[in-house]
């Protein structure tokens, strides 16, 4: 297969997947904690890297999503005890995100892992690193990242009510027995995992688009939940496949060039939404004055 | 006469200063509570203590003799309507069949009968034109009735409502008052967090009067009387009674 082809593979799924699981941080307004655990989750890949001595991506996933929820239970235990919730994002993720800084050059001998790959990613690498599985080869960065979208949608299928009603009243679902805590850092070890499985080829700033843009726009068109996740993944695999062709023709980075899609997608989306759009409701406005 | 609820000698802090205080009081089956007390009395803090939704410093809290815990599914909750997002995508039927979630259990669909029961529940509070209806769209009074059909689709026994009645219509308040009167005919016991001096006597056979601490409970013609009102309402009252006159 070209590798033209394994990279729009590639991106489409890192954007679906992240976009599915990221509309559930967007309805529970925890956009910023998403962000905050695309940052931190660093030192984990770094020390998962240092001790099982080799790139295997089981070990990256399991080290990054155990600093993840770490990461939410620290900002939450700080909230808790009387820090800003904003604060509290602030400090734990930039901390966490230094560490991991630190370790990199530390140990920059040792691992391929550079600061610059780590913040901007490079999709244009995936499928020079191919991986054999039952008798299939494809990309490295294209079987970890389909395991984590198959997980997260079986994980958000199961869970879907209680997901549901985790994100809209918190406390009435606590109060009906609902394991409110339990469902929370779930959501936060699929948030982990995916930002993980997006890192390699989006990078960590990046892959908050991702978490947040195809939700976003999904939000605008929509008036119901599995409406709105079934669409963010269709935006993200429009972002992937448009970014790609961008970044070909105009010769420019493409995880920039895919994020910069989403982008414009979520404007569209944001303008000319039938219900929400900015344009529709000028529309509808003048609609009403010319009535009365 | 079955006892619904206990409570005992429940003290809630935040950050370490008390905001209910050493509250206890005995609800038997089947009464209409109204929980009443100035702003800032603790009235909300109360009943997330008892839901379990805040920690108690101490005390206990017991339905039907057993802790709260394990008799989840004999209670119905409608929080206050401002604590959830209306801009949330769903519909009106959709957040009345949350209400079953806790009935169908973890890995489980609902199943028809949740759909027609919860459908039964918003004719109840008649909203089952907007059954379909984005919850955005709809006004104050009728997403509290949403609330309301949704406690109801718990199917409960004992009802906690957190002031249903502000900042809703007349129709609402109507339709309100005439589901107290039908859960109170089947049985239920309800506890309702509430406001309006003017309509104390009208609605609740019984009456809490708090201020972090308990002032008086029991039948509201002993609890609603001067001597209360003035312990609970302190000087605030001369002033809500002037303006309630006012703006008669």
């Amino acid at each position: 297969m070209s590798h033209g082809l394994w990279i729009i593979i590639t991106g489409s799924l890192v954007a679906a997947s992240c976009g599915f699981v990221g509309c559930f941080l967007i309805l529970r307004r925890m956009a910023m904690l998403g962000d905050a655990i695309s940052h931190a989750v660093l030192p984990g890949i770094v020390i998962a890297f240092f001790l099982s001595n080799s790139t295997d991506n089981v070990f990256m996933l399991m080290g990054a999503t155990v600093i993840g929820v770490l990461t939410a239970f620290f900002i939450q235990t700080l909230h808790t005890a009387g820090v800003q919730e904003d604060a509290a994002i602030g400090v734990v993720f930039t901390s966490l995100f230094a560490i991991g800084v630190v370790l990199v050059s530390l140990f920059a001998s040792d691992i391929h892992l550079d600061v610059q790959h780590v913040l901007y990613g490079e999709i244009a690498y995936v499928p020079w690193d191919m991986a054999t599985l039952a008798g299939v080869e494809m990309p490295r960065a294209v079987w970890m990242i389909s395991g984590v979208f198959a997980l997260s949608l079986l994980i958000v299928g199961l869970f879907y009510k209680e997901l549901k009603l985790v994100s809209f009243d918190a406390q009435m679902a606590a109060a009906a027995g609902i394991p409110v805590v339990f469902i929370h850092y779930l959501l936060m070890a699929l948030v982990s995992m995916n930002t993980v499985a997006a890192f390699e080829s989006v990078g960590a700033i990046l892959v908050v688009a991702m978490l947040v843009v195809p939700g976003a726009a999904a939000y605008l068109l929509t008036d119901r939940l599995g409406a709105m996740l079934g669409l963010s993944i269709v935006f993200g695999i429009v972002s992937a496949c448009a970014g790609y062709i961008i970044a070909v023709y105009f010769d420019v980075s493409i995880s920039g060039a895919m994020t910069t899609s989403a982008g414009l997608l979520f404007m569209l989306c944001f303008l000319f939404s039938p219900r929400y759009g900015v344009v529709s409701r000028v529309l509808e406005q003048r609609r009403l004055k010319k009535a009365t | 006469m079955t006892t619904a609820i206990t409570v005992k000698d429940v003290t809630i802090a935040y950050r370490k200063k008390p905001v209910v205080q050493e509250v206890s009081f005995t609800v038997p089956e089947g009464k209409l509570v109204g929980i009443m007390g100035p702003n800032g009395a603790g009235k909300s803090t109360l009943i997330k203590g008892i839901l379990g939704l805040l920690p108690l410093v101490s005390g206990e809290v017991s339905i039907y003799g057993k802790p709260y815990k394990s008799q989840r599914k004999l209670i119905g909750y409608v929080p206050q309507r401002e604590s959830v997002d209306w801009d949330f995508p769903t519909n009106a039927l959709d957040v009345v069949l949350m209400g079953r979630y806790g009935h169908a259990g973890m890995f489980r669909r609902l199943r028809a009968y949740d759909k027609e029961f919860a459908y039964a529940c918003l004719e109840k509070v008649g909203m089952a034109d907007y059954a379909k209806r984005q919850i955005s769209q709809l006004s104050g009074g009728q997403q509290q009735r949403v609330f309301l059909a949704r406690a109801l689709a718990q199917d409960a026994h004992v009802y906690f409502m957190d002031e249903p009645f502000t900042g809703v219509d007349a129709a609402t308040e109507k339709a309100i008052v005439l589901l107290l009167e039908e859960l109170k005919s089947q049985g239920k016991t309800v506890l309702v967090v509430h406001h309006d001096l003017q309509t104390v006597n009208e609605y609740f056979d019984w009456l809490l009067l708090m201020n972090i601490r308990k002032v008086a409970f029991g039948p509201t013609s002993e609890v609603f009387v001067p001597d209360n009102l003035q312990e609970a309402y302190g000087g605030k009252l001369l002033f809500q009674k002037s303006a309630a006159y006012n703006a008669q």
